[in-house]
């Protein structure tokens, strides 16, 4: 055992050297700012760090906080809604591509056109569209509708949807081209079976397909979900977190606390709390994906 | 002999002027700032072209955004290699740098102006930490005029502007029968706080706005007063449109430009707005300072904070640049660019615009004088009271629960 495990560093001692830069870069820049940022989080730090240590005082506060609490509640519906309409538009989205439509190529591309955007610019043109002064209400009711009401970016009871909606809009493609690809390297030999069984084609993708692209819909549902919890700039751009706190969202909540409110006490505790909800949701995510299938393999 | 003493004097003189020019390189300053829209980019080309006149040699470093200017500055002290001069709020937010001593005081160049006689007793306050002078004002903001359309005031049958909120209040009525939006605001937080603020010093007044944002007095928090500024706040929900929410001020104020509304509260920046559409004040729009005889004037506005360092050239820098920015002269011609008024009434006011002049005067008595609930206040507990504010305003949050909640998080 120990002279075998020599026998494999003495082999790959280069690519072990080679890859200690990286290496460094990883402990020092990535899990050292992290520390850093845990570590500050039980401070009292202000517009500096500061190096005392005032126990869970700070943490104790972010959940005093009203705004933090608002912005936590509208995480879980926006990220409950995205995950859901985007997953299963952007599924439908593939599997209609994939019954070999005329012009495919054009679809795709418009179907993945708006993840080619940034959030800020899907932000800006969907608070233009939903705006009722110059949106889709106005166009309507210079129509002649004059009863025509679509407020969503300025009620603050369906802001949270226009949030949802923009952010649908922009993420459907990416699980589209995910699930697509996918779907493309379905044998066609399970096709011809169940043709021959008679299954009906929507029990086939149920029951056969989408099962066989569970490593597809893991990855486009772990891409989504990091794009939720940093959310910021969508958000910025469309609503600035209005009317009111209707529409923040975490991170927001922790760029302001940093950078306009001079509190990196709160603002690191806020991110050591997303943090740990991060890793909480990826844990069983990782284990499923890679320790178990390593254990069943030996 | 006359021929003779001429030589003489043009050689020493020739000789002085080279002898200069070796020895003094111009002295450079590094200045970082947010001024980046045209009229303060005007503003500040003043400042530049002034300082290079007295031979140094600016270096401009515009960093868009206030916040991410701040933060710039802030970073490069904290990394040692600091800016000559940066641009912070008048408020607290450079109080912490002062504490962990990294600014330099300009203590020599105050004594020498006598800033203790010449400034508002707010603005020398803010700038002022453990006696010594830390910052450099350059001028003077009122962030809660009250700017009104005089056409559609007229449309709505209002022969004159309110001078009272009794008035004011009939005034939007009035306007909301003609059918004009009586009341222009963009929701954004900073912007519905500025209502907020407008309503707790002419509802509430001078005494009020100290004993609640400055001693943070529950008895003053909890009293029939601050009780009525909240409820006449939220009773101003009705007199705006619809379309309000994230409007960004400009675009408000443009609303009174087009006179499709009667008023907006606003800092004197707005100003620069009306000016560029070719509006003149008195005839096409008019500024209201407050309304009550004794309406506190908010003593808003912008200093110069400047890094510490121990390199005497840049002391030097630092120096002159104070001295510069803060005389009479070069105060009067930044300030008509930028729409504030200067920091000193030692200034001949004659070529600032009526509402400025008007500002001038009020502000010449000390009692009406108030600071800025930024300087009164930490950014994160000021921070805390605006999302109060943007919340009572937003939803059908209570005026009991509002009152709570401004003693708790004035409690800090």
């Amino acid at each position: 055992m120990g002279a075998e495990f020599t026998r494999h560093v003495k082999r790959n001692l280069v690519a072990y050297i080679a890859l200690l830069p990286m290496a460094a870069v990883v402990i020092f820049a990535y899990l050292g700012t992290l520390a850093w940022s845990v570590r500050l989080s039980f401070s009292s730090s202000k517009l500096l760090p500061r190096n005392d240590f005032v126990g869970i005082a700070q943490y104790l506060t972010l959940f005093d906080t009203p705004r933090w609490l608002t912005s936590l509640g509208n995480l879980v519906i926006i990220a409950f809604f995205f995950l859901l309409i985007c997953f299963v538009l952007g599924t439908l989205l593939a599997i209609f591509i994939d019954q070999n439509v005329r012009a495919e190529s054009l679809f795709r591309t418009v179907f993945l056109y708006p993840y080619a955007m940034s959030f800020v610019v899907a932000g800006l043109v969907w608070q233009w569209i939903l705006n009722p002064e110059f949106g889709i209400q106005q166009t309507m009711r210079s129509f002649g509708f004059s009863g025509f009401v679509l407020d969503w970016v300025v009620n603050p009871r369906m802001v949270l949807y226009a949030i949802i909606l923009a952010t649908v809009w922009h993420g459907s493609g990416l699980v589209m081209a995910l699930l697509l690809a996918g779907l493309r390297g379905i044998d066609g030999e399970i096709w011809k079976a169940t043709r021959i069984d008679g299954i009906p084609t929507w029990r086939v993708y149920l029951q056969v397909i989408l099962p066989m692209l569970r490593p597809m819909i893991i990855t486009s549902l772990v891409l989504l979900s990091i794009s939720i919890i940093k959310m910021y700039d969508v958000v910025v751009a469309m609503t600035n977190g209005g009317p009111g706190t209707a529409s923040e969202v975490p991170a927001k909540f922790i760029m302001d606390n940093l950078f306009e409110r001079a509190n990196i006490g709160l603002a690191t505790a806020a991110s050591t709390v997303m943090l740990i909800t991060v890793m909480f949701i990826m844990a069983p995510v990782l284990y499923f994906q890679y320790f178990r299938k390593s254990g069943s393999s030996s | 002999m006359g021929m003779m003493q001429m030589v003489a004097v043009s050689a020493i003189a020739l000789a002085a002027a080279t002898g200069l020019a070796k020895a003094e390189e111009p002295l450079n300053a590094e200045v970082i700032h947010w001024w980046t829209s045209g009229g303060e980019s005007a503003a500040i080309k003043v400042f530049a072209d002034a300082f290079n006149a007295a031979g140094g040699k600016w270096v401009d470093n515009a960093v868009a955004g206030g916040s991410a200017a701040r933060s710039a500055a802030i970073n490069r002290i904290i990394g040692g290699d600091p800016s000559t001069a940066a641009l912070f709020n008048t408020s607290r937010q450079y109080h912490e740098i002062i504490g962990e001593g990294l600014l330099n005081d300009i203590d020599a160049v105050a004594a020498k102006n006598s800033w203790d006689k010449v400034l508002p007793a707010p603005i020398a306050k803010a700038v002022k930490v453990d006696g010594k002078y830390y910052a450099a004002p350059v001028n003077i903001h009122m962030p809660l005029w009250i700017w009104y359309s005089t056409a559609a005031l007229n449309k709505a049958g209002i022969d004159k502007p309110p001078e009272t909120m009794e008035q004011f209040v009939a005034d939007l009525d009035k306007l909301k029968a003609a059918g004009i939006t009586p009341l222009a605001l963009g929701g954004q937080r900073w912007q519905e706080n500025s209502l907020f603020s407008a309503m707790l010093t002419n509802v509430g007044g001078a005494k009020l706005w100290k004993s609640v944002y400055g001693d943070k007095d529950e008895a003053a928090i909890r009293s029939p007063e601050f009780r009525k500024v909240v409820e006449t706040f939220v009773s101003l929900k009705p007199y705006v449109d619809q379309s309000s929410p994230g409007r960004n001020w400009n675009d408000t104020t443009a609303m009174l430009i087009k006179d499709q509304a009667g008023f907006q509260v606003m800092g004197d920046w707005a100003k620069g707005e009306f000016k560029q559409a070719k509006k003149e004040i008195g005839k096409d729009y008019g500024c209201i300072p407050g309304l009550r005889p004794d309406s506190p004037y908010v003593l808003g506005g912008d200093v110069f904070v400047f890094p510490k360092t121990d390199n005497a050239e840049q002391v030097k820098a630092q120096h002159l640049l104070v001295e510069i920015m803060t005389s009479p002269e070069v105060q009067v011609k930044f300030n008509n660019l930028k729409g504030s008024i200067p920091i000193r009434s030692d200034v001949d006011v004659s070529s600032l615009d009526a509402c400025a002049q008007l500002g001038m005067k009020i502000m010449a008595d000390p009692t009406r004088q108030v600071p800025d609930a930024s300087q009164m206040m930490e950014e994160s507990m000021y921070g805390s009271v605006q999302d109060i504010v943007t919340e009572l305003w937003n939803t059908p949050m209570t005026v009991d629960q509002a009152i709570d909640r401004f003693d708790k998080a004035l409690k800090g």
